[in-house]
Formats: structure tokens, sequence, C-alpha cells
């Protein structure tokens, strides 16, 4: 057992935790945050994808004792109040997603690479969108509209990193 | 009406998965929840000579373990097959039989031997690993070409030679004629690759038995909880229907693969009643590659007679399909009557003739998969058009005009009769959409890049909206595919719509509710869908086989006619007019061409309060239908894909995509393009990295996502997808079904691209860069007998 404090969704948590529990399990089991999804066994799917201290990990791949005194961010903490994030109003402005499944993975590694695009000026081409979806599966889109959601929240995050400024 | 019939409205129910709030049936935990986990055969095809839980057993934490044998004593039922065929010869077919946990003989890789429930699902799957099972090895069968063979080992005692069943269909006499007259024969030797359905949601089961009232509720992810509970209850007595509540909470995907009762939810449900607590089984991925019901898996050798003007006058297809070990719910209908009955494709065919040998293989139970028979049909017939033409020396497009069918409804040579379609519209409009004049421009400028360019085509016409109950029944069904509806209106003029079809992506909550937004003009907004719990809705068959529109919709399309008579009734009365004169829109009961008008809430409350209704009225406004289709609703597409082939190193670009389908009509369009896109990238899928592989001695090697290629989203393209329009005549919108014809019509669009580019059609599927650079270098070597 040890004893983790991190920042969960801007809260603070402090657990007992097994070595061997995984930050999805720790998640889902422990905080019963269950939109963070486990698709597969073998770090393939992205549907696990949160944020850790501001960048996408794979929450199936992580242990939660690794990540004493980490800032963590789960699709449950990306809308501000009643205000959709701009990922998560794309995804249903575009028809983003089907069964929802793979969506809170997606939606965090969107998040992710738009961040990251945007911090090294760099332009998310749809075809960098696709390269960048590489650790993420979604069995009912085609991707189709996964790529014009992730492309149409680009500019409105740009358009508010500018505002903020 | 923004709402109504046709609009591109956004989802409704996207708000809860975008948040992380969706209700997966592994996000539920009952108090005081126990896991379970299974013990699994390691091998294909083994005698159990002994199983020892004492170690597991002994461990702190550890619940219960279970065994087949025990499940047998206590009365559980063996897993059913829905659909009976008789073959050729007249005699029933012969099905091995499935017990939901191994009693004697494990036959697949995974096949259930123990459960073991435990404090935590950690903890259970540890203790699983101490069951100590033994096993005498038997040999195994693993392929369908090889079940048939005399050396092939038998996986059940009552199937002589693994054959289950060779049923044909269609005029061999005539067929034979037509083909020995014919000017050219073409003849196909293919596979069709078997393949894992993958919806992304693992499979799920949370059972509670509630030992006070002797009652079970079964939390599962299910794409039909009525046939489910239906099923536990009538064949695997698991518990009366009335004393089993089968709940399908947000599923993740089904794809057929959750159409069918599997023996962890059998097993669940009775380890709750034997531990008395809530069980809970969550597959892992490799679990789910072990144990759910693969699809596809056909070997065919196909021959088509043309007469000298490319005109088709026989077809002849021989197969053998692979059912795995066991047969599953529709096993026996995939392979037959969704599969030999489209043999005629979107062609005017005089003469057709098949057989089908279905046959067990120690292999996991293949049953449908998004399309079901219909995309095996469909990528035999357009392989066979692409190689024909290109023998005859046509363009692969004109040889499919010559043939198509051209007058509606058509009656084939294999039972179905076609409603209605233009086949030639669609292959214009996709010709069009993907600008064919430019193809050789575009392949002269990718050969100065040194990629061979190809272009490939397919057309297919599916029958869908499954099905005419009476029709089903007598061909074998076990059940009627009709569906069933309720519409209530709120005294707050509010509406729920509870159906019997289930969502796992399809968007029910929002295209159920645009019909009575366009019916009513009501706000979208003030129209609940309810579906997937059978204490909630009445009852129903599900949704697959694209049938939650021509026929679920139809069913609340009848509901609602008769809400809006009793409507209508109660607003003439209230307003003194007759009840012909009154018209319901915008919200609104009126009387047509006077001022005189009542907001629906009011009709909803006069209906409520009945303190002034017409003269024997009953109070209320609620109606319940059931819809039985008159015939199948048959979609049709054209769909062209254009590939890039490295001939370095056989990779395969798919460069641009095509389709061109007519679903009749179309409530959502936002929604159809978004099945299209999903069907198609299965398609792809299936055409370039998909392909389950065991080996000689049945072991899966394709076990997780590092072995099993899915595709992704660098690997497909965007798409670029119209629709035509001829309504079906067969249900009251003239809906036709969407689900499925992506993933029915992309193989053959895709390989057919890849023989254009390469040059030879010595291909199968899945066409992996070693694949295709093999045929590459095969086109180039100089023919060796000569
Ligand atoms: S669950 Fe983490 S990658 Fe699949
Ligand atoms: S929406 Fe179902 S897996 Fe992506």
């Amino acid at each position: 057992m040890n004893n983790v404090k991190m920042t969960v969704n801007g809260k603070a948590v402090s657990r007992d935790v097994p070595d061997t529990t995984l930050l999805s399990e720790f998640l889902r089991e422990d905080l019963r945050l269950t939109g963070t999804h486990v698709g597969c066994d073998t770090s393939q799917c992205g549907a696990c994808v949160v944020h850790v201290d501001g960048r996408a990990v794979k929450s199936c791949t992580t242990l939660a004792a690794s990540l004493d005194g980490a800032d963590v961010t789960t699709i449950e903490g990306i809308a501000n109040g009643g205000d959709l994030h701009p990922m998560q109003a794309a995804f249903n402005t575009h028809h983003g997603l089907q069964c929802g499944f793979c969506t809170p993975g997606m939606i965090m590694s969107g998040i992710d690479m738009v961040n990251r695009f945007q911090a090294d000026g760099k332009d998310l081409t749809e075809e960098a969108i696709r390269e960048e979806l590489e650790g993420n599966i979604c069995r009912c889109t085609g991707y189709h509209n996964i790529v014009k959601a992730i492309e149409d929240a680009a500019g409105t995050m740009a358009d508010m990193a500018k505002a903020a400024e | 009406m923004t709402d109504g019939i046709g609009a591109r409205v956004a989802r409704k129910e996207d708000k809860r998965f975008i948040t992380g709030k969706g209700k997966y049936t592994d996000d539920i935990r009952m108090e005081n929840q126990a896991y379970a986990a299974f013990v699994r055969s390691p091998h294909a095809s083994a005698k159990v000579t002994g199983i020892d839980a004492s170690a597991a057993e002994a461990m702190e934490g550890v619940i219960a373990v279970h065994t087949g044998p025990e499940l047998k004593a206590d009365g559980i039922g063996d897993i059913i097959t829905g659909w009976a065929i008789t073959s050729k010869d007249g005699n029933p077919m012969q099905c091995g039989v499935w017990n939901p946990m191994v009693t004697e003989f494990a036959r697949y890789v995974g096949d259930a031997v123990a459960i073991v429930v435990a404090e935590s699902q950690d903890l259970a799957r540890r203790a699983a690993e101490k069951v100590s099972v033994s096993y005498d090895e038997l040999p195994a069968t693993v392929f369908a070409d090889h079940a048939l063979e005399t050396d092939a080992h038998q996986v059940h005692e009552n199937v002589p030679g693994n054959l289950i069943f060779n049923w044909e269909i269609g005029d061999e006499e005539k067929t034979d004629a037509a083909m020995s007259g014919a000017h050219h024969v073409t003849q196909i030797d293919i596979t069709n690759n078997r393949l894992s359905p993958n919806a992304m949601e693992p499979r799920s089961a949370v059972a509670v038995y509630d030992e006070a009232e002797d009652h079970y509720t079964l939390y599962t992810t299910s794409q039909n909880p009525h046939v489910a509970r239906l099923v536990l209850s009538a064949f695997y007595q698991v518990a009366p229907e009335h004393k089993l509540r089968v709940i399908a909470p947000d599923v993740g995907g089904g794809f057929g693969s959750k159409i069918y009762i599997y023996p962890e939810e059998i097993a669940c449900l009775w380890a709750s009643m034997k531990t008395g607590r809530s069980v809970k089984w969550t597959s892992d991925r490799s679990e789910a590659f072990m144990t759910d019901a693969h699809g596809r898996d056909h070997v065919t050798t196909a021959k088509m007679g043309f007469d000298a003007d490319g005109k088709i006058v026989g077809f002849h297809v021989d197969t053998i399909a692979n059912i795995g070990a066991y047969v599953s719910l529709f096993a026996t209908a995939t392979p037959t009557y969704l599969y030999g009955t489209l043999w005629s494709g979107t062609y005017d065919i005089p003469a057709i003739y098949g057989t089908v040998r279905a046959v067990h293989t120690n292999t996991v139970p293949v049953d449908a998969y998004r399309g079901a028979g219909r995309p095996e049909a469909t990528y035999m017939i357009e392989r066979m058009m692409e190689t024909a033409a290109r023998e005859m020396g046509m363009d692969p497009a004109e040889l499919r005009r010559r043939n198509f069918v051209k007058e509606f409804p058509y009656q084939t040579q294999v039972l179905l009769q076609y409603d209605s379609g233009d086949y030639d519209a669609l292959l214009d409009m996709a010709q069009d959409a993907a600008n064919v004049s430019g193809f050789a421009a575009r392949k002269a400028e990718a050969a100065g890049r040194g990629k061979l360019r190809g272009i490939g085509y397919s057309t297919f016409v599916e029958a869908c909206g499954l099905a005419p109950s009476a029709a089903a029944g007598s061909l074998g069904a076990g059940v009627g595919l009709w569906e069933s509806a309720e519409v209530r209106v709120n005294p707050v003029g509010t509406v729920e719509v509870l159906t019997g079809c289930h969502s796992h992506g399809q968007g029910h909550e929002t295209t159920f509710a645009q019909l009575v937004a366009d019916r009513f003009g009501l706000p979208i907004d003030s129209v609940s869908i309810v579906h997937g719990d059978t204490d909630k809705v009445q009852f129903g068959m599900g949704t697959y086989g694209s049938r939650s529109g021509p026929v679920g919709m139809s069913a609340v399309m009848k509901a609602l006619d008769k809400v809006e008579i009793k409507a209508k009734q109660i607003a003439a009365h209230v307003l003194e007019a007759s009840e012909v004169d009154i018209v319901i829109e915008g919200g609104e009961a009126k009387v047509a061409g006077t001022d005189k008008t009542m907001g629906w809430h009011e009709v909803g409350l006069a209906a409520y309060t009945a303190h002034n209704l017409p003269e024997g009225m009953e109070p209320g406004l609620k109606e319940t239908s059931f819809f039985d289709p008159v015939n199948f609703s048959f979609p049709s597409g054209a769909l062209i894909c254009e590939v890039e082939v490295d001939p370095d190193t056989g990779v395969t670009e798919i460069v641009q995509f095509t389709a061109a389908d007519d679903f009749g009509t179309i409530i959502n369009p936002m929604i159809v393009e978004g099945q299209v896109h999903g069907g198609i990238t299965q398609g792809i899928g299936q055409a370039l990295h998909e392909g389950v592989v065991y080996d000689d001695s049945g072991q899966l090697l394709t076990g997780s996502y590092m072995d099993y290629q899915m595709p992704r989203a660098a690997d497909v393209p965007s798409y670029t997808v119209s629709h035509g329009c001829t309504p079906s005549p067969n249900n009251p919108l003239g809906l036709k079904g969407c689900g499925e014809a992506g993933a029915i019509g992309a193989p053959p669009a895709v390989i057919n691209a890849i023989i254009d580019a390469i040059g030879t059609d010595n291909l199968q599927m899945p066409a992996t860069p070693q694949a295709v650079w093999t045929a590459l270098q095969s086109a180039k070597m100089p023919m060796a007998a000569e």
C-alpha cells in the first residue's frame, strides 16, 4: 500500500493504493469517475486517455502509486461548469461519436494535440490529426467526423487563446 | 419544422457521453458487489479429466468456484440456435451440444470450464489461475476447408464429418444448362477472412439475485434485451420471464457481437443465485478476442456464365462456412438466408444455384457480424464482376450496367423480391463524385511518383429490415422479427416513446424523437426515448440487421397514427368541430379555416383530466403498436475506391473513397452519413488489415490489438458520401436501413482497386503489404508451365 495524494479535476484526493493499481482502476473504482474507459489490455486503444500534469497519458498503463503529487484531469473535469469545452461541443456538432465509448479518450487526446501544436506554433492539418490519433481506436465513426470535430475545436481553442491574451 | 424528418439534428444523447457521464454496464456497481472470472481451456480440443479448485477456494476473499457439471446439475439448459436449416437431402441440421460451461470436452481455446467468484476483480482473476484443470489433449480441426476431410478430427460426437448442414438454393438443372451454354465462364476461388467484431466496449454483465423476491436482474451489454430475457427464461431455465429483468444500459457498440446470449451471462446469473451476491464480470480485450462470436470465414468457389454480349446467363456457387465449435444464435441463418438469397446482387441473373456446407471446427463460434452474410455475398459477386470484365476485356462499370436489374419489384431466382431501386443512377452519382473521367490523369501522375494507382468498383443490394415474421418462420426462424412501440403523451404534453429497438451508437434518442417532432410540430426536447429495459418496454426484438428504421420506426409511426386519431377526437370535441377539420401542427390542434386552436399540452391535459371527453372514450393518451413488415427492405449502393500501391513495399494507401447509397427516406442525414463512414471503415479493415488467425492446433494467434490490426485514423481517408432515394414501398416512411451498407459494399471496392493497380487478381483479404507484394511478384513471374 502506498499513500497517494493527487489533484483530480481540481480536487485534492488522498488514498492508500496497492502497488499494482492502475490509474484507470483508481479513477474508475476508487474515485468512481467512470468516464475514463478501458477498451484493451495492451495500451493500444486510447479509451483510457486522461491528462497528467497537462499531458495526455494512457491511464491503463500508468500506476496510480507513481503519481503522488500529480495533477490529473479526466473527461469529467474539462467542462467549465455548465459550459462544454470547445472539444466536447465540436464532437456534438460534427457527430464525432456514436456509441460514445472511445469518446472520452478521443476528446482528451484531441485537446492534448491541439495544445501541443498551438504551443509549437504548428498547423494542425487533417493529415496531422490522423497521425496524432495513432493511439486511439474508434470502431463506430470511421474517424471522418472525429477529424472534423478536432479541426473545428482547434480553431475555437486558438480564438479563445487569442482572446485571453 | 427544424427537428423533423430529414433534418440534420445534433444528437440529444451526446451530452452524457462527451462529459463522461454515460452509463455502461461496467460502470455499474451494486452494494456488496462480487466479481467473476472464468477458468478457460488453453486447448482447442481436449477432454477435461479433473478440476481441482481447492487452492483457489482457500484464498481469502474467494467466495465460490463452480464448474460446468454443477451448472448442468442445477438444470441450466444448453445454449440454443435460433434458426433451423434443412439440408438439401431433406434432413434436419445436426448441431453439437453447447453447454454454457464445459461438462466433458473443451472445444475451443477459451471455452469456459469454471467460474470463480471473489471480492474483487483482481482476486477473481488470480484465483482463476489457481484452479488446476487436467486435460487430455485431442486433435483439433481448425480450418473450414479441412473440416470435411476424412482425416479431420470430429468436433462433436453427434455431427458426423463435422457437417452441420449442406443447404442448397436455386435451380440446379436450369443453372447447369445455362452454364454449359455460356459463351464465357469465369471461375473464382476466394476466401472471406475471419473477423473479430471488436466493439470498443468489452462485453460485461452484472447479475443481481434478490432472494426475498426470487427475482433476477441482469445488466448486460446487449443489442436486444428482450430476446436475452426470452432465451434465458425459455431455454436456459435461469428464471421465468416475469422473474427476470434484463437491462441493456449504454452499450459501447455491438456490430452483431452483442446479439447473442453468451455463457458468461448465464453463469453470472446462476452464480448470483448460488452465492447470494451480485456478480459482475467484464471481459478484457484478450478474452473478447477469444470468446466474442467471430464473423465471416467462408471458402468459396463460384462460376459465372456470360453470353457474347456480356449478359450473365447463370451463376453457380459452392461455399464452406466455418461455424466454429458451437452453433450460435444466428449462426445458421447468416451463411444461408442472409447470404444465398443475395446471390443475384444488383444483377438480373436468370439462373442461380449453389450450396453452402456449414462445418464445426475447434474455434470460437462464428455468427452475424455487421452485414452478416450480405458482405460475403457482395464480395463474391463483385470480385466475380471484376475478374469477368478483365477476362472479357470489358470495362468493369459497363459490365455491371449491362446486367443491372432495371425494373422493380424484381423477383430474383433466390427467393427475394427487391422492392425498389435505381442502380444506374447510383453508379452515375458515384462516378461523377469520384471524377472517374479524371482517373487516367491521376494514374499517370501517380506513376510519375513510382506508385501504382488503381480504381475499383462495387455495387450492392442488401436485405434489411429483418424481417417479415411469417416468411422468417417458414424458413426456419424460431422467433418473429416484428417490432413494438408505445407512445405516451403525458398530461403536460411531453411525449415518451418506448421502443423495443436498442441504441448502441445509432442515435435513436434523436432520430426516434424526430418522428414525433415531425408529426405534431413539437420541439425535440419535449420528446424522450426509452429503450433497453424489459421492465419498461413491453417487448421488442432489438437492433441488428438495419431494422431500427424500417421495422422499429414503423411501429412508432403506427402508434403515432393512433395517438393522432385520438388527439383529433379530443380536440374536435373540445373545440366543437368535426374531427376531419382538425389539423395538428406546430404544437397545436387547429380547426382548419378558423382561428380556433388548442395547445398540444391542452389536448394532453384534457385526455387525462377526462372532464370533457367524447362519450364512451377512455381517458388517457397512450397507444401501443406492433409492426410486422410485409417484406425486407433493399438498400443499394455504388462504391468507388482509388488506391495507390507502393510496388517496393506492397503498402496500399486508400486515396479516395466515394459512396452513393439509396437508403430510401432518410430521417437524419448526419447520422446516416456517420453510419456509412463507420461501415466503410470496417469494410476497409476487412479488406486491408483485419484477420483472425488460428494456428494448426487451434491456438489463437491474434489475441490482442498488437496482432489484430484495427483500422486507425491514418489508415483511412475522408469519405465522399451521397444519397439517391427510391423509398421502400414496404413501410410507412419508405425507409430501407443504412447500418450495414458500408461494411457490405467496401471490401470488394478496395480489393478491386488493388487488382486494378497491380494487374493480377491473385489476392485474398486482408491485402496486407506482404500479400500485395507477393501478388505483384507472382504477376511478374513468367508462367512456370509454359
Ligand atoms: S485501455 Fe488504455 S489503451 Fe486501451
Ligand atoms: S464512438 Fe463507438 S468506438 Fe468510437
